[in-house]
């Protein structure tokens, strides 16, 4: 695949005849242009995130097929289906060198990519999901001959146990002319023609390792003998399982790879180009960024200490806290609720006179303008490349490291247990809300756990999930907004 | 680290101990004892290095001493994530502390014992690699099928329940799952243990020991439920179906009707019929039987009568549904398949009591069990730590079990069957394995030289 900074687009048209779900066995030889090879890739991270979320929230096996659809189609889906395919691979391609470079970030990437696949595989007819499996060339063995014919009675058992086939059906079609005929022949044929033969009888069994399909195991869908699961090809379950087995571990190779090539010679050679893309998508936020303050988010600094309470998610709230407290707060607090606060609406006078309030009863105003007001203005865009700054999202909170004296961080992560707990608690939160909260912690869902915790403190559901503090503000305005009545009595 | 000084201090109070009593089953002063003679601290380190034993070029010289034991002391002291080094180091820690019990974990891929260094480094590197799959059976989940016994107790009317649990397991890991080292332990009171510890298995993810589980999984206890095993579909899966026709059917109809006769009385018979859907069978049971409740026959007889009867109304409504075709065999499963407390096997980090160990409240060693003759194992003839004190003082201090009349000895015949029938034939494939990867490894090396 290569990269190119073209305007032309010269993008090959001539993807010859790939099936809609790419297994992305090798990158293709074409070119990119160096905005597509960013934006599809925050595309299909914006997938890949509705995925992860999806899981997190435990959705059954329907309900994510129904949401990878929704999601690929708002994300991913262009009118033409070449251009699609080439979305689709490029952006594949672009996330593994993105999430190739940890393990933590490989780990995630795998089995996002696997659950989409997954589920992207479950959608489509069986006609090409057959072909998509004969593409993979799967590395097992066909069961054969005697050994089938030794097995018929049992896997006709396992089949009727599953109410799906009578043994009627089964002696059919392991007695139909063509599967003879392949077996028959298998000496005179080649590997693929072989397998495509018996494929076409739909009367193949696979003698798979049992570990590899654990999920055939676990609902004793298959027959077991000697450590071998005996996986049909005929049943759409039974091939899932075995093409994500596939995919997964093709994938998790292929990253290993990646990685190796990344370190040893991508990053260097492309240290102006790619690797500062790369390097921050994955920590990318792909939610509005909310450096524009909206309708609801506009406050006035009498208002600021009865909104923080009302409507500031938990590390917004601690480190406003912390200020009020100890009239500092060290570089990284600052910039973390200096953006949220100009998100939120408050405009750069407000925030000059917010800072130094505070900051002056420490350090003295003399100092407070020399050290820290150019700092505040440099945010909001007045100082230096006058860059307006976003405000920052909980995938840059979270993943943030804060040193002794910080204040800056994901509560949910960083805190401690209890002081997590306490800190819970004098949100209002029950116990019993606190239980759940804790829960997603502790299996590291730190923005669930963030959601849960809006959920419980305004009592609705909140679907869309906690991506960043900015979206948590607005979305309680809106929330105690609506519940105040017009005119107060 | 504190805990453990105030341990030791604890220790040097027991010598003022005044003689124990021979006739408690286990008291302290018997459980040093019987870490410093006893305890087969060379077996249980050979099994858990897993031919590791430095002697192989290939071998992982670390491999033990990232094994987690994980001790509970007297008065519930409870010391995890303990690690050693080698034989040496485990026996000298357990003569200190001479724990209650000891449990195994699973195989880190850093020093539990060092875990705290790591712990910072936000990478996780301490993460659990091995472990062996493990299974837990335990007697007091059965009480809603047993009369004789309840909670803990365990009498040798309701032991066959074990006993079949062992065989459908056993054959199961065998020959649909392909292991062949198993080792099946006596828990000590109430159930019993079993470690599956093939390469494979021992290398298993959580998911793959989950499905493993779940593949056992029949019984779906539940109190507002009467009918517990729900055996869909037309047929059973040919594990269920060798399960019932080679062991739990006759189990049922012979020895567990014979101790336990689950027809005998209303009280009996009535949580049966309320695993009939169909309530006119259920009637024209209850009738039958409530008319039989005064005859002359035994109880186990009667028992056997109404369950020939049950069978009989079953499955001669042959046209009815489905649900009924199945309920002779889901009455069978209810009351003989394995109940095993799969949580256990789910998890690769969840530990386990070592074999060896004495249980505390009965004084019994948690000695293997042969499946192949699991129906000789008598839970009540288990030697406990008096009757081992006892052999000692009598015998002399003549304890080695490496001795010929080892046999004769009341522990040596278990450690005998550990090493032949076990820890042998492991070690031999363990090597085999070290060897070969050994092989593919230096091969591999040459071959990279060409790119």
């Amino acid at each position: 695949m290569e990269v190119i900074r073209s305007q032309k687009r010269t993008v090959s048209n001539d993807v010859v005849s790939t099936p809609t779900l790419p297994l992305y066995l090798t990158a293709p030889p074409m070119e990119v242009r160096l905005e597509e090879f960013e934006l599809f890739a925050i595309d299909r991270l914006r997938v890949l995130k509705g995925v992860s979320d999806g899981l997190a929230r435990g959705r059954n096996p329907n309900e994510m097929d129904d949401l990878v659809e929704t999601l690929w189609k708002e994300h991913m889906r262009l009118s033409d289906v070449s251009e699609m395919i080439n979305k689709d691979i490029i952006s594949h391609f672009v996330l593994r060198l993105v999430y190739c470079r940890s393990d933590e970030l490989k780990k995630w990437f795998l089995s996002m990519e696997t659950a989409l696949f997954r589920h992207r595989f479950r959608l489509k007819k069986i006609e090409e999901q057959r072909a998509i499996v004969g593409e993979f060339g799967l590395p097992y063995k066909a069961v054969i001959g005697t050994e089938l014919e030794s097995l018929k009675e049992k896997l006709g058992l396992v089949a009727r146990s599953l109410g799906q086939i009578s043994s009627d059906a089964l002696e059919i079609i392991s007695s139909s002319p063509l599967s003879y005929l392949a077996v028959k022949l298998k000496p005179f044929l080649t590997e693929s023609f072989f397998s495509f033969l018996s494929f076409a009888v739909e009367n193949i069994y696979y003698k798979v390792p049992f570990e590899e399909v654990p999920d055939l195991v676990a609902g004793r869908r298959v027959l077991l003998q000697k450590g071998y699961a005996f996986v049909a090809g005929s049943q759409a379950s039974h091939l899932v399982s075995l093409v994500v087995t596939q995919f997964r571990s093709h994938l998790s190779k292929a990253l290993i790879l990646t990685n190796r090539k990344w370190t040893t010679t991508i990053r260097e050679r492309e240290k102006d180009r790619l690797t500062p893309i790369v390097e921050a998508l994955s920590t990318s936020y792909l939610g509005p960024d909310y450096s524009q303050s909206s309708e609801y988010a506009d406050i006035s600094l009498k208002d600021i200490d009865q909104v923080s309470k009302s409507s500031f998610p938990l590390c917004m709230r601690h480190l406003f806290e912390k200020l009020r407290e100890d009239h500092h707060l060290k570089h990284g607090g600052r910039m973390q609720l200096g953006l949220f606060l100009k998100g939120v609406g408050l405009k750069l006078d407000d925030a000059l006179a917010f800072w130094r309030e505070e900051f002056t009863k420490k350090v003295g105003s003399e100092r407070f303008d020399k050290e820290y007001a150019y700092a505040i203005r440099h945010n909001y865009g007045k100082e230096g490349k006058r860059t307006d700054y976003t405000p920052y999202a909980c995938s840059k909170i979270i993943t943030s490291a804060p040193g002794a004296g910080d204040h800056h961080g994901c509560p949910y992560r960083h805190f401690s247990e209890d002081n997590l707990k306490a800190a819970l608690s004098r949100m209002g939160l029950s116990s019993r809300g606190m239980e759940d909260v804790m829960d997603k912690v502790r299996n590291k869902h730190y923005q669930l756990a963030c959601t849960l915790t809006f959920e419980a403190i305004y009592g609705t559901s909140c679907d869309t999930g906690i991506n960043h503090p900015n979206q948590y503000f607005e979305e309680s305005q809106k929330i105690l907004k609506s519940k105040t009545p017009a005119a107060p009595v | 680290m504190t805990r453990e000084e105030i341990v030791n201090n604890g220790e040097d109070m027991m010598i003022d101990d005044p003689k124990p009593k021979i006739e408690n089953d286990f008291n302290v002063h018997y459980l040093r004892i019987y870490y410093g003679n006893l305890f087969p601290y060379t077996d249980i380190h050979k099994w858990l290095s897993y031919g590791h034993d430095g002697k192989h070029p290939g071998c992982d010289e670390y491999y033990f001493g990232r094994r987690e034991f994980s001790f509970t002391l007297e008065n519930d002291v409870y010391l995890r994530y303990k690690s050693f080094k080698n034989a040496s180091v485990m026996e000298d820690a357990i003569k200190s502390n001479f724990p209650y019990k000891i449990d195994i974990g699973a195989v880190y891929s850093v020093d539990p014992d060092k875990r705290h260094a790591y712990a910072h480094s936000g990478t996780n590197l301490f993460t659990p690699v091995e472990r062996e799959l493990v299974f837990d059976i335990d007697i007091t989940d059965y009480d809603d099928v047993r009369y004789c016994c309840s909670g803990a107790d365990v009498c040798s009317k309701c032991w066959p329940l074990m006993t079949v649990a062992i065989k459908v397991i056993d054959t199961s890991l065998r020959e649909d799952f392909g292991f062949k080292h198993i080792l099946w332990v006596f828990s000590g009171r109430r159930g019993v243990h079993c470690w599956v510890c093939d390469a494979k298995a021992r290398r298993l993810t959580n998911e793959q020991r989950s499905a493993v589980a779940e593949y056992f999984r029949v019984y779906k206890g539940n109190e507002n439920n009467a009918k517990k095993v729900d055996l869909m579909g037309h047929s059973l899966h040919p594990f269920l179906a060798r399960s019932y026709v080679d062991f739990l059917k006759n189990f049922f109809e012979g020895e567990l009707q014979a101790n336990q006769s689950l027809f005998s009385s209303e009280e009996k018979y009535e949580k049966i019929l309320g695993m009939i859907t169909d309530e006119d069978i259920q009637a024209d049971l209850r009738g039958k039987w409530e008319n039989s409740a005064r005859s002359s026959l035994s109880e186990e007889a009667t028992s056997r009568l109404r369950w020939e009867q049950l069978k009989k109304t079953l499955q001669s409504k042959k046209n009815k549904a489905l649900s009924l075709r199945t309920c002779v065999e889901e009455i069978v499963f209810t009351f003989t398949y394995p109940r095993i407390d799969l949580e256990v096997s789910k998890q690769m980090n969840h530990l386990l009591k070592a074999p060896f160990c004495v249980h505390p409240k009965t004084g019994r060693v948690c000695v293997p069990i042969d499946p192949n003759n699991c129906d000789e194992f008598d839970p009540l003839a288990v030697p406990t730590l008096s009757q081992l004190i006892e052999e000692i003082n009598s015998g002399g201090l003549r304890m080695d079990v490496d001795d010929d009349d080892s046999d004769r000895s009341l522990l040596g015949k278990s450690i005998k069957f550990f090493r032949s029938s076990f820890l042998e034939p492991l070690l031999k494939s363990c090597k085999e394995e070290i060897e070969s990867s050994y092989k593919t490894k230096i091969a591999k090396t040459k071959d990279s030289f060409s790119w």
